[in-house]
């Protein structure tokens, strides 16, 4: 089993310089994420959550404050921290086994040991008998678990998932997080998941951080004190559903953005299906 | 009940014929029905005799393998230039901040106004007609070769961030196969304008041996049979040679199936 990190974040803050006027996206972040935890981050859009998993995995230079892994500071990229992005971004020329070998390029391995690691994680993500398909030749979901299968191969200590889920259908969703849940309690890693959509935060996680917009910060830490595994329509989880809703709607700026992507109007993210459907 | 529709009656893959056959069909009933006196009218059996005594005596061969044999060169070496210019401008800004406006304005500039040039540098003999079809090979290749590697999805780009590959990683792994369709289109290109400059060249620097010298001798003399044999067997060379080259692509592009991916 590999190594979980501890991940600390003190007084984060962002800012993107837009024609020359500072635009914070951050603002003052502090989060520590104990090793083998399960964090979901959930928040409307703009509220900065995929710029929070950016900086967390390196993509994204330039903050002040501190992000610290296992007690290091974050510079750069770093096979120890694996990142699975909404859309699949597998190489459409490269085969299934052969994406996921891409992980393993740079690993200090020898071939025998990565043909069996590549093995292991496509059987790990249930894909065995697709290991020479294309991705043209997928489905959303099962291009989505080889891109989970892609990110934990290589054996990072802490996996971070940028709305993994959000453009699959609500049966192949429901289906994935029982699998992301059951990898998570087999893999024993960090996991951070940014998501629109509650439910699925609080199924998964053991904290679920609720956060605002303009400039993007930490409301409210809601702890997830449910055995797994989880029935969504207990009384139980409902209330902690309700709950995390409530602070949705506490605050006038988000309430109002869900409210336009319900009438359609939000911005293009957000009118996927489902993603939205906290709101409802 | 549904109406009898011609065109459907013939299998798809014969479709293709049925345009070249009623033209064979109306060239050989205004022949045989004297639709015209015109001397330009030949028959089929004419231009049929001389395509076997060209084959037969071998001068068929002499004008195409002497035509080929500069396309081939003159392709291969511009599109080579291209390949390498077009990579330069592609992966390296400073090159494109050098020569990106030079080239820019050089492919402005009408293929046919470098003739005059040409040929005060190189004569009229080969070389001239070499420089000119790599030139014509070399300006597609360059645009597709750097249209495809500036094009390469940022999305990808930063899965190789993530994955730590290093410059040749990066090139070999990420920026050769995305860019691949595009260069393949730019070399598919530069050949068919390698075999168009072809022809080109041996009509606008008259010398020496070739399917096009043929064809201008047989103007001069009013052999319209010869003249239409030999355009026959031009388009017959350029439909091969895209046929080769889509063969080819096809295989090496199988990855990209029939849907048009996004990455």
């Amino acid at each position: 089993m590999p190594h979980a990190a501890t991940i600390d974040i003190k007084s984060l803050s962002k800012q993107y310089e837009v024609k020359g006027e500072p635009l914070p996206v951050l603002a003052d972040i502090t989060l520590s994420i104990r090793p083998g935890e399960f964090i979901s981050i959930v928040g409307s859009s703009g509220c900065g959550k995929s710029t929070l998993l950016r900086l967390i995995v390196g993509l994204e230079q330039g903050y002040q404050g501190e992000v610290l892994l296992d007690g290091q500071r974050i510079v750069g990229t770093s096979l120890e921290r694996g990142i699975v992005f909404q859309e699949h971004r597998l190489f459409p020329w490269l085969t299934v086994r052969q994406n996921v070998a891409l992980s393993l390029l740079n690993a200090d391995m020898t071939e025998g040991q990565k043909r069996f690691a590549v093995r292991d994680h496509i059987a790990l993500v249930g894909l065995q008998g697709f290991e020479s398909a294309y991705p043209h030749q997928l489905s959303g979901g099962m291009a989505q678990r080889v891109a989970i299968a892609r990110a934990l191969v290589s054996r990072p200590e802490v996996l971070l998932l940028d709305e993994p889920f959000g453009a699959l259908d609500a049966l192949t969703r429901a289906h994935l997080q029982q699998e992301l849940h059951r990898i998570w309690e087999a893999e024993g890693l960090t996991m951070i998941l940014v998501t629109h959509d509650v439910e699925e935060a609080i199924y998964l996680a053991d904290k679920v951080v609720v956060m605002e917009p303009r400039p993007g910060r930490i409301r409210r830490i809601v702890p997830i004190d449910l055995a797994h595994p989880r029935d969504r329509a207990a009384g139980s989880f409902v209330r902690i559903k309700d709950e995390v809703l409530r602070e949705f709607s506490a605050q006038p700026p988000a309430a109002a953005d869900a409210a336009a992507a319900l009438a359609g109007r939000g911005p293009p993210q957000c009118a996927l299906p489902g993603a939205w459907r906290f709101a409802v | 009940m549904r109406r009898f529709n011609p065109f459907v009656a013939v299998p798809k893959p014969l479709r293709g014929w049925v345009l070249p056959l009623v033209l064979l069909a109306l060239w050989w009933a205004a022949f045989r029905f004297g639709w015209s006196s015109s001397p330009v009218l030949v028959s089929i059996g004419s231009v049929w005799h001389r395509a076997v005594e060209q084959t037969l005596s071998g001068e068929l061969w002499t004008g195409l393998s002497a035509s080929l044999r500069r396309d081939l060169i003159g392709f291969a070496i511009g599109a080579s230039a291209g390949l390498a210019v077009g990579a330069a401008l592609g992966l390296s800004r400073l090159f494109e901040n050098l020569v990106g406006p030079s080239f820019h304005t050089l492919k402005q500039i009408s293929l046919f106004a470098w003739i005059p040039l040409l040929s005060v540098w190189f004569g009229l003999g080969d070389a001239a007609k070499i420089a000119f079809l790599s030139l014509a090979a070399f300006f597609p290749v360059v645009l597709n070769t750097f249209e495809g590697i500036r094009s390469v999805p940022g999305e990808l780009m930063e899965v190789a961030r993530v994955l730590r590959f290093n410059r040749r990683q990066w090139l070999r792994k990420v920026v050769l196969p995305s860019a691949a369709p595009s260069i393949f289109a730019g070399i598919h290109l530069g050949l068919i304008y390698a075999w168009l400059a072809t022809l080109g060249a041996e009509y606008l620097l008259v010398s020496g041996k070739g399917i096009g010298n043929t064809m201008i001798d047989g103007r001069e003399h009013f052999w319209m049979d010869l003249v239409i044999f030999g355009v026959i067997v031009v388009g017959l060379v350029g439909f091969a040679l895209n046929w080769i080259a889509t063969q080819i692509e096809r295989r090496l592009l199988a990855w990209r199936g029939r849907s048009v991916a996004a990455y």
